[in-house]
């Protein structure tokens, strides 16, 4: 019994951990209809970010500050939005598919340099040892977990709710309308490109506060968890679920989430062994399809948008099913 | 230094074929292919299953020409593999992106592209495996070129080349004394206006896949006889690829060409100051340096 509420308390501590990214990109694709083709990138620098600042000190390494948990993690989360920062004041004003490319290319980026600067990142070895929050108070392997657990959905919580506020609020209107109709929103006075310069560094640093969370969790990182597959495994996540909806950016990483560790589970138990090591080739083919097959047959997930309408045009919320942007 | 720059001027010849239809396509769909890239990883892996077959169908065929390690096999399987990778490319757009484009935005098209290539490599390594593959086993000595400073070429690297560079130029001359030619640079510069002009917008579409296709098939084929063949080549040129796009400007076969050659040449000289381990990130710089200074490109049109 204590086995199973472990394994399911560590299922949600992660699922719960990818639900916060899942919802930083919505922000970005769901409510303002930025493509961010670089997840991992900004998952691992609030990862590395994190470790940098708050992880042991190491004479052969550069960081190891031994910051305070908080310190640390805000360090992670502003390290991210710097990245996107500086990549989206350079693209946001072109073509939308030039961020697209540049998040895809800050991505091959990072994930270079994590493999191979190695006094900054430990390499392909990673950083390993960092003290995670509460560990001093709580002994009990099995407690710590428990509040673990608890500290992480008390993050996605606050983020959930902060979200929700923001796109229910006027700016979250102007970034829906944005991303329906730019010209329209300039021809009122919108300044779109700062408006999505802010929406894509506020859901980047999201993102960073996901990765930070993840290396809370682990006390580990390393180039494998900022692995191009991670940002398949959130955009799966955030389109099953329903892009433009937040409960369904939720729900989208726990059902992935629990789809990817059952079919890893059932691969390593019921496929051939000669199989065995194409279980990874196995998984990404079946996001990809998930993905490709959403947009072909359900664009709008799982959850669709829902577009409340203001107060004083009319009572209760207009069910639309999500806008092709 | 030198050497650098050899290498470099070859990788650019293979990017460049790459950047060809994607620039293309870029262009007349209006969005960013990240599955592009693949069509040289189905045109490597589709000349070695032809190579193989022929070889074993005839065995003379399997001889290797001079002093490369190509053989007249080969030579037959690459023009196979370029059908092979044209008609992927058409009926990928038949089967997705023309589905997605009827309906949806141009950003959906970029997600549906990211997860097709996810899709393609990786049913390329569940039949090929993850091991590196050779098209000859064959030990080719390098020719010494010079020995102070020390200057080696391969032969198979001359020969790709030279192949590159006559492909180039077949496509210049259909571009620019064919009626073909013509429609398709009209189509290219402004679909619309294109259309208005008697040009049929599908069939286009459909030929510039088959073209793009065929080009990458003959660039992931020349990739792997210099190097070798992994399911990672389609991955691994994505980016390149899309730096020569966006340094030559999006829309210009030209631009792409020279774009190619510009980022396959700044890879090789970086070598000299970076360890190999940052080179995939080369492209990246390159394109954040043309967007910070001309982010049309080289010949594109300024967009806002």
């Amino acid at each position: 019994m204590i086995g199973v509420i472990s394994y399911l308390a560590f299922f949600a501590t992660v699922a719960a951990i990818l639900a916060v990214a899942v919802l930083g990109l919505n922000l970005q694709w769901g409510n303002t209809g930025l493509f961010n083709g670089g997840v991992a990138a900004f998952f691992g620098a609030g990862a590395y970010g994190t470790m940098i600042l708050g992880g042991p000190a190491d004479p052969l390494q550069f960081g190891g500050f031994e910051l305070p948990y908080p310190i640390a993690f805000a360090g992670g989360v502003l390290l991210a939005a710097l990245v996107a920062w500086a990549v989206g004041i350079l693209t946001l004003r072109l073509r939308h598919d030039y961020l697209a490319i540049a998040t895809f290319g800050v991505a091959v980026a990072l994930e270079a340099v994590a493999r191979n600067a190695e006094w900054l990142t430990g390499g392909a070895k990673g950083l390993r040892g960092f003290s995670r929050p509460f560990e001093g108070l709580i002994t009990d392997q099995f407690t710590y977990n428990l509040v673990f657990l608890g500290f992480v959905l008390a993050v996605l919580i606050a983020v959930y709710i902060g979200l929700e506020r923001l796109v229910r609020s006027p700016y979250g209107r102007v970034l829906r309308a944005i991303r329906e109709d730019e010209v329209a929103a300039r021809a009122l006075g919108k300044n779109a490109t700062r408006l999505r310069l802010e929406a894509f560094v506020l859901g980047s640093a999201i993102l960073g506060a996901s990765g930070a969370l993840y290396v809370s969790f682990y006390a580990f990182v390393s180039p494998q968890d900022m692995a191009p597959i991670l940002t398949f495994q959130i955009w799966a996540m955030l389109i099953v679920g329903g892009a433009g909806n937040n409960r369904g950016a939720v729900l989208g990483a726990f059902l992935i989430w629990g789809a990817w560790t059952s079919s890893g589970f059932l691969l390593a138990k019921f496929a051939p062994t000669s199989v065995q090591i194409y279980t990874g080739s196995i998984q990404y083919i079946l996001i990809g399809f998930v993905i490709v097959g959403m947009l072909l047959w359900r664009p709008q997930g799982l959850l669709p948008e829902r577009i409340e309408r203001t107060k004083g045009t009319g009572k209760g919320a207009a069910r639309v099913s999500a806008p092709q942007s | 230094m030198i050497q650098n720059l050899l290498d470099g001027i070859l990788t650019g010849s293979i990017i460049s074929l790459g950047a060809i239809g994607l620039t293309m396509v870029m262009h007349m769909l209006r969005f960013a292919n990240f599955a592009y890239a693949e069509l040289l990883a189905i045109g490597a892996y589709a000349a070695l299953v032809f190579d193989r077959v022929f070889a074993a169908l005839l065995p003379m065929a399997d001889q290797a020409i001079g002093p490369l390690s190509l053989t007249w096999s080969l030579v037959v399987a690459t023009l196979g593999a370029m059908v092979i990778a044209g008609g992927t490319a058409v009926i990928i757009d038949l089967l997705v992106f023309k589905r997605i484009r009827d309906k949806a935005d141009a950003l959906s098209m970029v997600f549906a592209s990211f997860g097709m290539a996810l899709i393609i490599r990786n049913v390329i390594t569940l039949i090929f495996g993850l091991k590196a593959e050779l098209y000859s086993n064959d030990i080719v000595m390098a020719m010494v070129l010079s020995r102070d400073p020390l200057l080696l070429v391969k032969p198979d690297q001359i020969f790709v080349l030279v192949a590159a560079v006559v492909l180039m130029l077949i496509f210049h001359i259909v571009l620019s004394r064919t009626s073909f030619g013509y429609a398709l640079r009209a189509v290219a510069e402004n679909p619309n206006l294109a259309q208005v002009a008697g040009v049929q917008l599908s069939r286009m579409v459909i030929m510039v896949w088959l073209i793009g296709g065929a080009f990458s098939a003959a660039a992931g084929v020349f990739y792997a006889l210099t190097n070798h063949l992994s399911p990672l080549i389609g991955h691994n040129f994505l980016l390149p690829v899309f730096a020569a796009t966006i340094v030559g400007g999006i829309g210009s076969v030209y631009g792409a060409l020279l774009g190619g050659f510009i980022v396959g040449i700044a890879s090789g000289l970086a070598l000299m100051i970076l360890p190999s381990g940052y080179i995939p990130a080369m492209p990246f710089l390159i394109i954040l340096a043309v967007l910070l200074v001309r982010p049309q490109g080289l010949f594109g049109e300024a967009q806002t």
